[in-house]
């Protein structure tokens, strides 16, 4: 078991389709000086870095050697991540993992990405086994589409109740100032936008964002000493189960199911709906809004439809996801894990502005990669 | 965002460079790409632990990480799983110009399943259930595209 660990400073850069305005160091340096604020801390107090994105969607190879600039990394220990979809929650893992081992007081998670620098369609299908599926499996709305597709076979899902789930995180975006997508949507704007891979439609899908964020954990001692009110990392989970896309058990989500079991275990949930306050799920498009749902044991097998009608799921639902709009509304994709985690604590900490829930004393938070890789943390306003 | 942009003209620059791979396929795939490209077979390889039956074949069980020396010769037929139905162009990407239609078939006599194009039917008739069978290339190299795609079986 490792010691106790409290995020206790957040930032993350204003994000949008092309940040013609900074380049990928500079937005890393906006998060890192947002973080630091959010914090009242200086770069002096951090005694390691770890950065996260994809080197391919850049062609950037040594990230936390060409940044050291923008990280504010000279002469201090950093490396690099690089997980696909989950690098921002595995940057949330290092941050606990780095903190809770002795080793570190203070460290800083940062997760960029500039999707406008290059094809992320094609990035992203060099995530498949090049002699076998990459061809015939390509990209990244294919897969989510077949996997919807057959839900909705297996428990009678509708595209409207994907629609729902796309409409609430859109609309919840627009009281977030940092969202890329800022537009209001109702499920007939969704039904009606362009089929692009059925059953997925434009408007249920993520966009890809230019952006980054950062993160800054501490040790028990050192998190009580420098902020009022941390968010305490109750549990961080990692399930991968990738071989081939053809192995995959697509009527559930097997990583996401036993990544949130042993989460919920180690932070004594029993009944998630109820005892969190608030969740922000990497759900890359709203299709997944739905399906996961039964995965995260919200409901039965083929509940999620049900609960996504009831509005269970809305802001002012029992259990609210995405007040920041998730990820349909901003995904610059290395950096879109750990925004999970910054939403989360800002929520614990009481810092998320318009889009604040209130009274939030436990936080869900899931990432999302490969395919189809799961990673689950838990926050509270309580230590552990 | 930054004002500085009122004063100053931003500069995109370019890249050029653009790196060729090509990847080793190995021992147990490149026995797998040669019955395919030799005999027009499509083979499949056993768990000796759990008996799981893996196609694409590979060397280790997903689950037990025992070698897999058990091959099983598949009919070729099988049941799609799922699909999608690819409407938007991404010319980088899909080795096809959309509509087309890709899935998940399970073959008769295996466990997992196999990601591959549907064909030989119209888009909006394909239904996940539907009984499905391979059809081979006619000029065979040695890769994916040996198998041209799968169609129902009438």
């Amino acid at each position: 078991m490792g010691n106790r660990v409290g995020i206790i400073g957040v930032g993350q850069t204003h994000h949008a389709a092309k940040r013609l305005d900074a380049s990928g160091v500079e937005l890393i340096s906006e998060a890192v000086t947002r973080s630091l604020d959010d914090a009242e801390m200086t770069l002096d107090q951090i005694d390691a870095i770890v950065i996260g994105n994809m080197d391919h969607f850049e062609n950037i190879n040594y990230v936390d050697m060409w940044a050291t600039d923008g990280l504010g990394a000279c002469m201090k220990p950093v490396f690099k991540v690089s997980t696909g979809g989950t690098t921002g929650t595995t940057l949330g893992a290092c941050g606990y993992y780095h903190a809770g081992c002795g080793l570190f007081d203070t460290v800083m998670m940062v997760g960029w990405e500039k999707n406008s620098e290059s094809d992320t369609q094609a990035a992203i299908a060099t995530c498949a086994n090049p002699v076998l599926e990459r061809d015939a499996f390509a990209g990244a709305i294919g897969p989510l589409a077949s996997e919807y597709s057959m839900y909705m076979k297996a428990y009678g899902a509708t595209q409207e109740d994907a629609a729902i789930v796309a409409v609430r995180d859109r609309n919840n975006a627009l009281n977030n100032q940092y969202a890329h997508n800022q537009m209001k949507v109702t499920v007939e704007d969704v039904m009606n936008s362009p089929m692009l891979s059925f059953p997925i439609k434009f408007l249920d899908i993520c966009p890809r964002s230019d952006g980054a964020c950062a993160v800054i954990f501490a040790s028990e001692e050192k998190a009580k000493a420098l902020c009022p009110r941390p968010a305490w990392v109750h549990a961080s989970v990692v399930r991968h189960d990738y071989t081939h896309f053809g192995d995959l058990e697509w009527k559930g989500m097997p990583t996401l199911e036993r990544a949130s079991k042993e989460a919920y275990k180690i932070a004594g949930i029993a009944d998630p709906l109820k005892e969190f306050d608030v969740a922000e799920l990497y759900i890359p498009a709203s299709t997944c809004g739905v399906k996961w749902m039964d995965s995260l044991w919200f409901c039965d097998k083929g509940g999620a439809p049900e609960l996504v009608r009831k509005g269970t799921l809305e802001i002012d639902g029992q259990l609210p996801v995405n007040p920041s709009g998730g990820v349909i509304a901003t995904n610059p994709i290395g950096a879109t894990g750990l925004i999970r985690v910054g939403e989360a604590a800002w929520q614990i900490m009481g810092r998320a502005g318009d889009h604040q829930v209130p009274d939030v004393e436990k936080a869900l938070v899931t990432g999302f990669g490969g395919c189809s890789w799961s990673d689950v943390i838990i926050l509270g306003a309580e230590l552990p | 965002m930054a004002d500085w942009k009122d004063e100053v003209e931003e500069i995109v620059f370019d890249g050029k460079i653009c790196v060729p791979y090509s990847w080793t396929v190995g021992s147990t795939l490149s026995k797998w790409y040669g019955m395919m490209r030799d005999n027009a077979e499509i083979w499949a390889n056993r768990c000796p632990s759990c008996e799981m039956v893996f196609v694409p074949p590979r060397k280790k069980c997903i689950y037990c990480y025992k070698d897999m020396n058990d091959w099983v010769k598949l009919a070729g037929t099988g049941v799609l799983e799922t699909y999608t139905v690819v409407q938007h162009p991404e010319p980088g990407v899909y080795p096809k110009e959309p509509p087309f239609v890709y899935g998940i078939v399970k073959m008769d006599g295996a466990d997992t399943g196999l990601v591959h194009f549907i064909e030989g039917v119209e888009p909006d008739k394909v239904k996940s259930g539907m009984r499905v069978e391979a059809v081979m290339s006619k000029e065979r190299e040695g890769n994916f595209m040996d198998i041209e795609c799968f169609r129902p079986i009438e």
